[in-house]
Protein backbone atom coordinates (compact mmCIF):
# COMPACT_ATOMS: atom_id res chain seq x y z
CA UNK A 1 0.00 0.00 0.00
CA UNK A 2 1.72 3.25 -0.86
CA UNK A 3 2.01 5.44 2.11
CA UNK A 4 -0.66 8.33 2.46
CA UNK A 5 -2.83 5.87 0.97
CA UNK A 6 -5.44 3.92 3.30
CA UNK A 7 -6.97 0.71 2.10
CA UNK A 8 -10.85 1.09 1.24
CA UNK A 9 -12.79 -0.48 4.32
CA UNK A 10 -15.93 -1.23 2.02
CA UNK A 11 -13.71 -3.57 -0.11
CA UNK A 12 -14.88 -6.61 -0.51
CA UNK A 13 -12.83 -9.17 -0.68
CA UNK A 14 -13.81 -12.64 -2.81
CA UNK A 15 -11.16 -15.90 -3.16
CA UNK A 16 -10.16 -17.22 -6.41
CA UNK A 17 -10.99 -20.00 -5.87
CA UNK A 18 -14.80 -19.75 -5.54
CA UNK A 19 -14.36 -17.91 -8.78
CA UNK A 20 -12.80 -20.87 -10.06
CA UNK A 21 -15.47 -23.47 -8.60
CA UNK A 22 -18.59 -21.15 -9.78
CA UNK A 23 -17.11 -21.13 -13.54
CA UNK A 24 -16.53 -24.79 -13.42
CA UNK A 25 -20.54 -25.82 -12.23
CA UNK A 26 -21.33 -23.22 -14.92
CA UNK A 27 -19.48 -25.10 -17.94
CA UNK A 28 -21.39 -28.44 -16.85
CA UNK A 29 -24.38 -27.19 -16.21
CA UNK A 30 -24.34 -24.75 -19.29
CA UNK A 31 -23.28 -27.78 -21.33
CA UNK A 32 -25.89 -30.24 -20.08
CA UNK A 33 -29.07 -28.09 -19.21
CA UNK A 34 -30.77 -25.84 -22.02
CA UNK A 35 -31.61 -22.78 -19.85
CA UNK A 36 -35.61 -22.76 -19.47
CA UNK A 37 -35.89 -19.27 -21.52
CA UNK A 38 -34.75 -21.44 -24.59
CA UNK A 39 -36.70 -24.50 -23.71
CA UNK A 40 -39.93 -22.66 -23.55
CA UNK A 41 -39.02 -20.63 -26.53
CA UNK A 42 -38.32 -24.38 -28.70
CA UNK A 43 -41.68 -25.56 -26.86
CA UNK A 44 -43.18 -22.83 -28.41
CA UNK A 45 -42.11 -23.25 -31.99
CA UNK A 46 -43.16 -26.32 -31.92
CA UNK A 47 -46.33 -25.66 -31.16
CA UNK A 48 -46.89 -23.19 -33.97
CA UNK A 49 -44.71 -24.83 -36.23
CA UNK A 50 -46.91 -26.11 -38.89
CA UNK A 51 -44.19 -27.92 -41.64
CA UNK A 52 -44.49 -31.88 -40.52
CA UNK A 53 -40.69 -32.14 -41.31
CA UNK A 54 -39.87 -29.64 -39.36
CA UNK A 55 -42.06 -30.83 -36.51
CA UNK A 56 -40.38 -34.09 -36.00
CA UNK A 57 -36.80 -32.17 -36.42
CA UNK A 58 -37.80 -30.01 -33.40
CA UNK A 59 -39.57 -33.12 -31.73
CA UNK A 60 -35.85 -34.78 -31.89
CA UNK A 61 -34.17 -31.79 -30.67
CA UNK A 62 -36.36 -31.66 -27.81
CA UNK A 63 -35.86 -35.11 -26.91
CA UNK A 64 -32.20 -34.56 -27.25
CA UNK A 65 -33.09 -31.59 -24.35
CA UNK A 66 -34.63 -33.86 -22.14
CA UNK A 67 -31.92 -37.17 -22.62
CA UNK A 68 -28.85 -34.46 -21.94
CA UNK A 69 -30.94 -32.86 -18.40
CA UNK A 70 -31.88 -36.76 -17.34
CA UNK A 71 -28.68 -38.18 -18.16
CA UNK A 72 -26.13 -35.17 -17.48
CA UNK A 73 -24.33 -35.07 -20.75
CA UNK A 74 -23.86 -32.70 -23.11
CA UNK A 75 -26.54 -31.36 -25.35
CA UNK A 76 -24.45 -30.79 -28.05
CA UNK A 77 -20.47 -32.75 -28.69
CA UNK A 78 -19.40 -29.07 -29.48
CA UNK A 79 -19.03 -28.27 -25.86
CA UNK A 80 -17.61 -24.95 -27.59
CA UNK A 81 -15.26 -21.98 -26.55
CA UNK A 82 -15.81 -21.01 -23.26
CA UNK A 83 -16.59 -16.95 -24.04
CA UNK A 84 -16.76 -15.66 -20.74
CA UNK A 85 -18.40 -12.29 -19.44
CA UNK A 86 -16.96 -10.94 -16.45
CA UNK A 87 -18.56 -7.37 -14.61
CA UNK A 88 -16.04 -6.60 -11.75
CA UNK A 89 -17.82 -4.78 -8.68
CA UNK A 90 -14.77 -1.22 -8.37
CA UNK A 91 -15.04 -2.61 -5.10
CA UNK A 92 -14.22 -5.99 -5.11
CA UNK A 93 -10.58 -7.43 -4.62
CA UNK A 94 -10.02 -11.07 -5.75
CA UNK A 95 -7.48 -12.57 -3.31
CA UNK A 96 -5.42 -15.91 -3.72
CA UNK A 97 -5.06 -15.54 -7.51
CA UNK A 98 -5.70 -13.35 -10.19
CA UNK A 99 -9.19 -13.63 -11.92
CA UNK A 100 -7.99 -14.55 -15.52
CA UNK A 101 -6.09 -17.65 -14.18
CA UNK A 102 -8.97 -18.24 -11.81
CA UNK A 103 -11.72 -18.09 -14.16
CA UNK A 104 -9.71 -20.28 -16.87
CA UNK A 105 -8.47 -23.14 -14.16
CA UNK A 106 -12.69 -23.20 -13.70
CA UNK A 107 -13.35 -23.93 -17.50
CA UNK A 108 -9.80 -26.49 -17.19
CA UNK A 109 -11.73 -28.50 -14.04
CA UNK A 110 -15.11 -28.29 -15.56
CA UNK A 111 -14.05 -29.22 -19.39
CA UNK A 112 -12.21 -32.65 -17.66
CA UNK A 113 -14.42 -33.13 -14.54
CA UNK A 114 -17.69 -32.99 -16.85
CA UNK A 115 -16.50 -34.92 -19.37
CA UNK A 116 -16.74 -31.90 -22.32
CA UNK A 117 -15.00 -31.88 -24.99
CA UNK A 118 -11.54 -29.81 -25.50
CA UNK A 119 -11.82 -28.13 -28.52
CA UNK A 120 -8.68 -25.09 -28.42
CA UNK A 121 -6.35 -25.07 -30.09
CA UNK A 122 -3.27 -22.88 -28.55
CA UNK A 123 -2.39 -21.18 -32.23
CA UNK A 124 -4.64 -20.97 -35.23
CA UNK A 125 -2.26 -21.85 -37.67
CA UNK A 126 0.06 -24.35 -35.88
CA UNK A 127 -3.30 -25.81 -34.42
CA UNK A 128 -2.30 -27.94 -31.20
CA UNK A 129 -5.12 -28.50 -28.92
CA UNK A 130 -4.42 -27.43 -25.41
CA UNK A 131 -6.52 -30.37 -24.05
CA UNK A 132 -7.92 -28.20 -21.85
CA UNK A 133 -10.36 -25.96 -23.60
CA UNK A 134 -8.11 -23.07 -21.89
CA UNK A 135 -8.29 -20.35 -22.74
CA UNK A 136 -11.69 -19.08 -22.41
CA UNK A 137 -12.24 -15.77 -23.85
CA UNK A 138 -13.13 -13.45 -21.63
CA UNK A 139 -14.56 -9.84 -21.91
CA UNK A 140 -13.77 -7.54 -18.44
CA UNK A 141 -15.88 -4.99 -17.53
CA UNK A 142 -15.65 -2.51 -14.39
CA UNK A 143 -18.72 -1.77 -12.69
CA UNK A 144 -19.59 0.09 -9.52
CA UNK A 145 -20.76 -1.71 -6.68
CA UNK A 146 -19.03 -4.47 -4.50
CA UNK A 147 -20.29 -7.92 -6.40
CA UNK A 148 -18.31 -9.89 -9.13
CA UNK A 149 -21.02 -10.81 -11.98
CA UNK A 150 -19.86 -13.75 -14.63
CA UNK A 151 -21.59 -14.84 -17.30
CA UNK A 152 -20.72 -18.13 -19.37
CA UNK A 153 -21.50 -18.74 -23.09
CA UNK A 154 -20.27 -21.87 -24.21
CA UNK A 155 -20.13 -21.08 -27.99
CA UNK A 156 -20.20 -23.84 -30.68
CA UNK A 157 -18.38 -23.14 -33.76
CA UNK A 158 -20.85 -24.80 -36.57
CA UNK A 159 -22.46 -21.05 -36.16
CA UNK A 160 -19.73 -19.27 -34.63
CA UNK A 161 -18.07 -20.06 -38.55
CA UNK A 162 -21.06 -18.10 -39.89
CA UNK A 163 -20.74 -14.55 -38.17
CA UNK A 164 -20.33 -11.30 -40.56
CA UNK A 165 -19.17 -8.02 -39.73
CA UNK A 166 -19.72 -4.82 -41.97
CA UNK A 167 -18.56 -0.91 -41.73
CA UNK A 168 -21.77 0.35 -43.48
CA UNK A 169 -22.17 3.87 -44.41
CA UNK A 170 -24.17 6.11 -42.30
CA UNK A 171 -26.57 6.93 -45.10
CA UNK A 172 -27.28 3.20 -45.60
CA UNK A 173 -29.01 3.88 -42.20
CA UNK A 174 -32.05 1.15 -40.52
CA UNK A 175 -32.27 -0.52 -44.06
CA UNK A 176 -28.69 -1.02 -44.52
CA UNK A 177 -28.62 -2.90 -41.37
CA UNK A 178 -31.22 -4.85 -42.06
CA UNK A 179 -29.97 -5.86 -45.45
CA UNK A 180 -27.00 -6.90 -43.88
CA UNK A 181 -28.28 -9.06 -41.39
CA UNK A 182 -30.53 -10.87 -43.63
CA UNK A 183 -27.63 -11.60 -45.94
CA UNK A 184 -25.76 -12.82 -43.44
CA UNK A 185 -28.35 -14.97 -42.10
CA UNK A 186 -29.32 -16.55 -45.35
CA UNK A 187 -25.59 -17.10 -46.53
CA UNK A 188 -25.23 -19.16 -43.30
CA UNK A 189 -28.47 -21.38 -44.58
CA UNK A 190 -28.91 -24.86 -42.76
CA UNK A 191 -25.03 -24.65 -41.31
CA UNK A 192 -25.40 -23.06 -37.81
CA UNK A 193 -27.63 -25.33 -36.61
CA UNK A 194 -31.32 -23.92 -37.00
CA UNK A 195 -33.39 -22.64 -35.41
CA UNK A 196 -30.65 -19.72 -34.32
CA UNK A 197 -30.59 -17.31 -32.09
CA UNK A 198 -29.23 -13.97 -34.09
CA UNK A 199 -27.08 -11.83 -31.76
CA UNK A 200 -26.56 -8.24 -34.01
CA UNK A 201 -24.20 -5.47 -32.89
CA UNK A 202 -24.43 -1.45 -34.02
CA UNK A 203 -22.24 1.20 -33.45
CA UNK A 204 -18.80 1.62 -31.96
CA UNK A 205 -15.95 0.48 -33.58
CA UNK A 206 -14.88 -2.36 -35.22
CA UNK A 207 -14.05 -4.31 -32.67
CA UNK A 208 -16.37 -3.46 -30.30
CA UNK A 209 -19.68 -3.56 -32.71
CA UNK A 210 -18.60 -7.72 -32.90
CA UNK A 211 -18.14 -7.82 -28.94
CA UNK A 212 -21.53 -6.59 -28.88
CA UNK A 213 -23.16 -9.23 -31.11
CA UNK A 214 -21.87 -11.85 -28.67
CA UNK A 215 -22.76 -9.72 -25.53
CA UNK A 216 -26.56 -10.14 -27.58
CA UNK A 217 -26.49 -14.07 -27.40
CA UNK A 218 -26.30 -13.90 -23.64
CA UNK A 219 -29.37 -11.92 -23.28
CA UNK A 220 -32.51 -14.17 -21.90
CA UNK A 221 -34.67 -14.92 -25.20
CA UNK A 222 -37.40 -13.80 -23.67
CA UNK A 223 -36.32 -10.03 -23.17
CA UNK A 224 -36.57 -7.38 -26.16
CA UNK A 225 -34.41 -4.95 -26.66
CA UNK A 226 -35.61 -2.31 -23.59
CA UNK A 227 -35.22 0.64 -26.50
CA UNK A 228 -38.73 0.15 -27.89
CA UNK A 229 -37.23 1.76 -31.62
CA UNK A 230 -34.62 -1.50 -31.18
CA UNK A 231 -37.41 -3.94 -29.99
CA UNK A 232 -39.39 -3.35 -32.70
CA UNK A 233 -36.35 -3.94 -35.29
CA UNK A 234 -35.92 -7.39 -33.69
CA UNK A 235 -39.59 -8.19 -34.29
CA UNK A 236 -39.33 -7.11 -37.89
CA UNK A 237 -35.90 -8.88 -38.29
CA UNK A 238 -37.21 -12.03 -37.28
CA UNK A 239 -40.42 -12.64 -39.34
CA UNK A 240 -38.09 -11.68 -42.19
CA UNK A 241 -36.23 -14.40 -41.17
CA UNK A 242 -38.83 -16.97 -40.51
CA UNK A 243 -39.83 -16.22 -43.98
CA UNK A 244 -37.06 -17.82 -45.45
CA UNK A 245 -38.45 -21.06 -45.16
CA UNK A 246 -35.02 -22.65 -44.08
CA UNK A 247 -36.76 -24.68 -40.81
CA UNK A 248 -34.67 -26.43 -38.63
CA UNK A 249 -31.84 -27.97 -39.22
CA UNK A 250 -32.91 -26.73 -43.04
CA UNK A 251 -35.07 -29.34 -43.79
CA UNK A 252 -37.72 -26.44 -44.15
CA UNK A 253 -40.02 -25.20 -42.28
CA UNK A 254 -41.61 -21.84 -39.94
CA UNK A 255 -39.30 -21.87 -37.75
CA UNK A 256 -35.31 -20.53 -38.77
CA UNK A 257 -34.91 -18.65 -36.02
CA UNK A 258 -36.11 -18.41 -32.22
CA UNK A 259 -35.04 -14.43 -31.61
CA UNK A 260 -32.74 -11.83 -32.91
CA UNK A 261 -30.91 -9.97 -30.25
CA UNK A 262 -29.41 -6.02 -31.06
CA UNK A 263 -27.49 -4.52 -28.28
CA UNK A 264 -26.42 -1.11 -30.31
CA UNK A 265 -23.87 1.94 -28.85
CA UNK A 266 -22.68 5.55 -29.85
CA UNK A 267 -20.66 5.77 -32.45
CA UNK A 268 -18.53 8.09 -35.09
CA UNK A 269 -20.16 10.76 -37.30
CA UNK A 270 -19.15 8.65 -39.89
CA UNK A 271 -19.03 4.95 -39.16
CA UNK A 272 -22.39 2.34 -38.71
CA UNK A 273 -20.56 -0.85 -38.31
CA UNK A 274 -22.81 -4.02 -38.20
CA UNK A 275 -21.85 -7.35 -36.47
CA UNK A 276 -23.90 -10.61 -37.03
CA UNK A 277 -23.01 -13.39 -34.69
CA UNK A 278 -25.51 -16.18 -34.64
CA UNK A 279 -26.23 -18.78 -32.00
CA UNK A 280 -27.20 -22.29 -33.10
CA UNK A 281 -30.61 -23.87 -30.82
CA UNK A 282 -28.38 -24.88 -28.07
CA UNK A 283 -28.30 -21.56 -27.13
CA UNK A 284 -25.93 -22.10 -24.09
CA UNK A 285 -25.87 -19.41 -21.29
CA UNK A 286 -25.24 -19.01 -17.51
CA UNK A 287 -24.03 -16.36 -15.20
CA UNK A 288 -23.41 -16.20 -11.52
CA UNK A 289 -23.53 -13.47 -9.14
CA UNK A 290 -20.79 -13.46 -6.36
CA UNK B 1 -43.08 -36.41 -45.26
CA UNK B 2 -42.11 -39.64 -46.68
CA UNK B 3 -41.98 -42.88 -45.00
CA UNK B 4 -39.06 -44.07 -42.59
CA UNK B 5 -36.65 -46.71 -44.76
CA UNK B 6 -34.77 -48.94 -42.88
CA UNK B 7 -31.41 -49.57 -43.92
CA UNK B 8 -28.81 -52.32 -42.95
CA UNK B 9 -25.23 -53.07 -43.62
CA UNK B 10 -23.74 -51.91 -46.81
CA UNK B 11 -24.87 -48.81 -49.08
CA UNK B 12 -23.74 -49.67 -52.43
CA UNK B 13 -24.23 -48.36 -55.78
CA UNK B 14 -27.83 -50.11 -55.94
CA UNK B 15 -29.20 -48.76 -52.63
CA UNK B 16 -27.50 -45.09 -52.92
CA UNK B 17 -29.74 -44.82 -56.33
CA UNK B 18 -32.61 -45.77 -54.90
CA UNK B 19 -32.67 -43.30 -52.42
CA UNK B 20 -34.21 -39.53 -52.89
CA UNK B 21 -33.24 -36.31 -51.14
CA UNK B 22 -35.48 -35.52 -48.16
CA UNK B 23 -35.89 -39.66 -47.11
CA UNK B 24 -35.84 -40.81 -43.61
CA UNK B 25 -33.33 -43.16 -43.16
CA UNK B 26 -32.81 -45.37 -39.80
CA UNK B 27 -29.31 -46.89 -40.45
CA UNK B 28 -27.60 -50.12 -38.74
CA UNK B 29 -24.13 -50.44 -40.10
CA UNK B 30 -20.78 -49.36 -40.12
CA UNK B 31 -19.11 -45.78 -40.51
CA UNK B 32 -16.16 -43.99 -39.92
CA UNK B 33 -16.09 -41.01 -37.70
CA UNK B 34 -13.37 -38.20 -39.36
CA UNK B 35 -13.58 -34.71 -39.35
CA UNK B 36 -10.89 -32.01 -40.44
CA UNK B 37 -7.31 -33.24 -39.15
CA UNK B 38 -7.88 -36.65 -40.32
CA UNK B 39 -9.11 -35.29 -43.91
CA UNK B 40 -6.07 -33.74 -43.58
CA UNK B 41 -3.66 -36.55 -42.83
CA UNK B 42 -6.03 -39.07 -45.08
CA UNK B 43 -5.20 -36.57 -48.04
CA UNK B 44 -1.42 -36.65 -47.36
CA UNK B 45 -1.33 -40.10 -47.51
CA UNK B 46 -2.96 -40.40 -50.72
CA UNK B 47 -0.70 -37.97 -52.17
CA UNK B 48 1.94 -40.53 -50.17
CA UNK B 49 0.84 -43.31 -52.36
CA UNK B 50 -0.29 -44.87 -49.40
CA UNK B 51 -2.64 -46.93 -48.03
CA UNK B 52 -5.91 -45.44 -45.68
CA UNK B 53 -6.62 -46.93 -42.58
CA UNK B 54 -10.13 -48.15 -43.33
CA UNK B 55 -11.57 -50.23 -46.36
CA UNK B 56 -12.41 -47.40 -49.00
CA UNK B 57 -15.04 -49.49 -51.03
CA UNK B 58 -18.74 -48.13 -50.09
CA UNK B 59 -17.28 -46.64 -46.83
CA UNK B 60 -19.26 -43.94 -45.03
CA UNK B 61 -17.88 -41.52 -43.56
CA UNK B 62 -19.49 -39.48 -40.52
CA UNK B 63 -18.03 -36.07 -39.68
CA UNK B 64 -17.71 -35.62 -36.15
CA UNK B 65 -16.22 -35.50 -33.11
CA UNK B 66 -17.72 -36.87 -29.90
CA UNK B 67 -17.22 -35.65 -26.72
CA UNK B 68 -15.68 -37.89 -24.13
CA UNK B 69 -17.74 -41.07 -22.81
CA UNK B 70 -18.26 -40.76 -19.03
CA UNK B 71 -17.49 -44.06 -17.54
CA UNK B 72 -19.69 -46.93 -18.60
CA UNK B 73 -20.44 -45.26 -21.66
CA UNK B 74 -19.52 -46.43 -25.38
CA UNK B 75 -19.08 -42.82 -26.85
CA UNK B 76 -20.01 -39.24 -25.51
CA UNK B 77 -22.80 -37.16 -27.23
CA UNK B 78 -21.97 -37.10 -30.83
CA UNK B 79 -23.54 -35.30 -33.27
CA UNK B 80 -22.73 -34.38 -36.64
CA UNK B 81 -20.34 -31.26 -37.50
CA UNK B 82 -20.62 -28.58 -40.50
CA UNK B 83 -19.88 -30.86 -43.33
CA UNK B 84 -18.41 -28.25 -45.45
CA UNK B 85 -15.12 -27.46 -44.23
CA UNK B 86 -14.33 -31.03 -45.41
CA UNK B 87 -14.96 -30.26 -49.31
CA UNK B 88 -11.75 -29.73 -50.18
CA UNK B 89 -10.89 -33.07 -49.54
CA UNK B 90 -14.44 -34.95 -50.15
CA UNK B 91 -14.51 -35.29 -54.10
CA UNK B 92 -11.22 -37.35 -54.26
CA UNK B 93 -12.51 -39.83 -51.66
CA UNK B 94 -15.91 -40.54 -53.53
CA UNK B 95 -13.76 -40.62 -56.73
CA UNK B 96 -11.74 -43.47 -54.74
CA UNK B 97 -15.11 -45.69 -53.58
CA UNK B 98 -16.83 -43.46 -50.69
CA UNK B 99 -19.96 -44.23 -51.14
CA UNK B 100 -21.58 -42.36 -48.45
CA UNK B 101 -21.17 -39.17 -45.90
CA UNK B 102 -22.51 -38.27 -42.96
CA UNK B 103 -22.77 -34.69 -41.55
CA UNK B 104 -25.10 -31.79 -41.73
CA UNK B 105 -25.43 -28.41 -43.93
CA UNK B 106 -24.89 -27.16 -47.51
CA UNK B 107 -21.98 -28.67 -49.92
CA UNK B 108 -19.93 -26.96 -52.57
CA UNK B 109 -21.14 -27.88 -56.08
CA UNK B 110 -17.88 -29.87 -56.79
CA UNK B 111 -18.81 -32.26 -54.17
CA UNK B 112 -22.56 -32.10 -55.31
CA UNK B 113 -20.59 -33.54 -59.01
CA UNK B 114 -18.39 -35.88 -57.08
CA UNK B 115 -21.52 -37.46 -56.04
CA UNK B 116 -23.83 -37.15 -58.67
CA UNK B 117 -20.64 -38.51 -60.63
CA UNK B 118 -20.06 -41.83 -58.36
CA UNK B 119 -23.76 -42.61 -57.52
CA UNK B 120 -23.46 -41.60 -54.16
CA UNK B 121 -25.66 -40.15 -51.46
CA UNK B 122 -25.03 -37.66 -48.73
CA UNK B 123 -26.69 -37.68 -45.11
CA UNK B 124 -27.50 -35.28 -43.00
CA UNK B 125 -27.67 -35.60 -38.91
CA UNK B 126 -29.90 -33.16 -37.23
CA UNK B 127 -27.38 -31.08 -35.60
CA UNK B 128 -26.52 -30.07 -32.01
CA UNK B 129 -29.07 -33.64 -31.13
CA UNK B 130 -25.77 -35.25 -30.10
CA UNK B 131 -27.05 -37.12 -26.71
CA UNK B 132 -29.91 -38.27 -29.09
CA UNK B 133 -27.86 -39.64 -31.60
CA UNK B 134 -25.35 -41.39 -29.33
CA UNK B 135 -28.15 -43.24 -28.71
CA UNK B 136 -27.97 -45.31 -31.67
CA UNK B 137 -24.13 -45.76 -31.64
CA UNK B 138 -23.73 -49.48 -29.99
CA UNK B 139 -20.07 -49.62 -30.22
CA UNK B 140 -16.69 -47.07 -31.13
CA UNK B 141 -13.02 -47.66 -31.21
CA UNK B 142 -10.38 -45.75 -32.75
CA UNK B 143 -8.58 -46.94 -36.25
CA UNK B 144 -6.25 -44.01 -36.65
CA UNK B 145 -4.90 -41.08 -35.24
CA UNK B 146 -5.35 -41.48 -31.42
CA UNK B 147 -2.87 -38.54 -30.93
CA UNK B 148 -6.12 -36.46 -32.54
CA UNK B 149 -8.50 -37.05 -29.81
CA UNK B 150 -11.73 -36.15 -30.66
CA UNK B 151 -10.62 -35.79 -34.47
CA UNK B 152 -9.22 -38.92 -34.35
CA UNK B 153 -10.80 -41.68 -37.11
CA UNK B 154 -13.33 -43.94 -34.93
CA UNK B 155 -15.07 -46.80 -36.53
CA UNK B 156 -18.66 -46.85 -35.40
CA UNK B 157 -21.64 -49.78 -34.92
CA UNK B 158 -24.71 -47.87 -35.12
CA UNK B 159 -27.93 -49.02 -34.85
CA UNK B 160 -31.11 -47.12 -36.01
CA UNK B 161 -29.26 -44.13 -36.64
CA UNK B 162 -31.43 -41.47 -37.77
CA UNK B 163 -30.78 -39.96 -41.26
CA UNK B 164 -32.04 -37.91 -44.13
CA UNK B 165 -30.91 -38.08 -47.31
CA UNK B 166 -29.55 -34.24 -47.50
CA UNK B 167 -27.85 -34.93 -51.77
CA UNK B 168 -28.99 -37.45 -53.65
CA UNK B 169 -27.36 -39.18 -56.58
CA UNK B 170 -29.07 -37.01 -59.33
CA UNK B 171 -28.09 -33.84 -57.40
CA UNK B 172 -31.55 -33.75 -55.77
CA UNK B 173 -30.58 -31.91 -52.41
CA UNK B 174 -33.08 -31.05 -49.35
CA UNK B 175 -31.81 -27.48 -48.72
CA UNK B 176 -33.34 -26.09 -51.69
CA UNK B 177 -36.34 -28.45 -52.00
CA UNK B 178 -37.11 -28.70 -48.14
CA UNK B 179 -37.57 -24.75 -48.23
CA UNK B 180 -39.07 -24.78 -51.53
CA UNK B 181 -41.89 -27.50 -50.35
CA UNK B 182 -42.52 -25.41 -47.31
CA UNK B 183 -42.89 -21.93 -48.94
CA UNK B 184 -44.90 -23.57 -51.65
CA UNK B 185 -47.10 -24.27 -49.09
CA UNK B 186 -47.43 -21.21 -47.32
CA UNK B 187 -48.80 -19.40 -50.02
CA UNK B 188 -51.42 -21.79 -51.66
Amino acid sequence: MPRGRKGNPTMRTIQAKDVTRAVAQMCIKANCTLQDDVVSCLERARHEEPWPVAQATLDTILENVRIAKTDNVPLCQDTGMACVFVELGKDVRIEGGNLRSAIDEGVRRGYTDGYLRKSMVADPLRRENTKDNTPALITFDVVSGDSLKIALAPKGAGSENMGMLKMLKPADGVEGVKDFVLEAVRHAGPNPCPPIVVGVGIGGNFDHVASLAKRALVRPLSQPNPDPFYAALEGELLDAINAFGTGPAGFGGKTTALAVHIEQMPTHIACLPVAVNINCHVARHEEVVL
Amino acid sequence: MSETRKLAGTIDEKTAQSLHAGDQVLFTGTVYVARDAAHKRLIDLLDAGEELPFPVENAIIYYAGPAPAKPGQVIGPCGPTSSYRMDPYAPRLLDLGVRAMIGKGARSQSVIDAIVRNHCVYFAAVGGAAAYIAKSIASAQVVAYEDLGTEAIRKLEVVDMPLTVAIDCTGGNVYTQGPAAYLASTAR
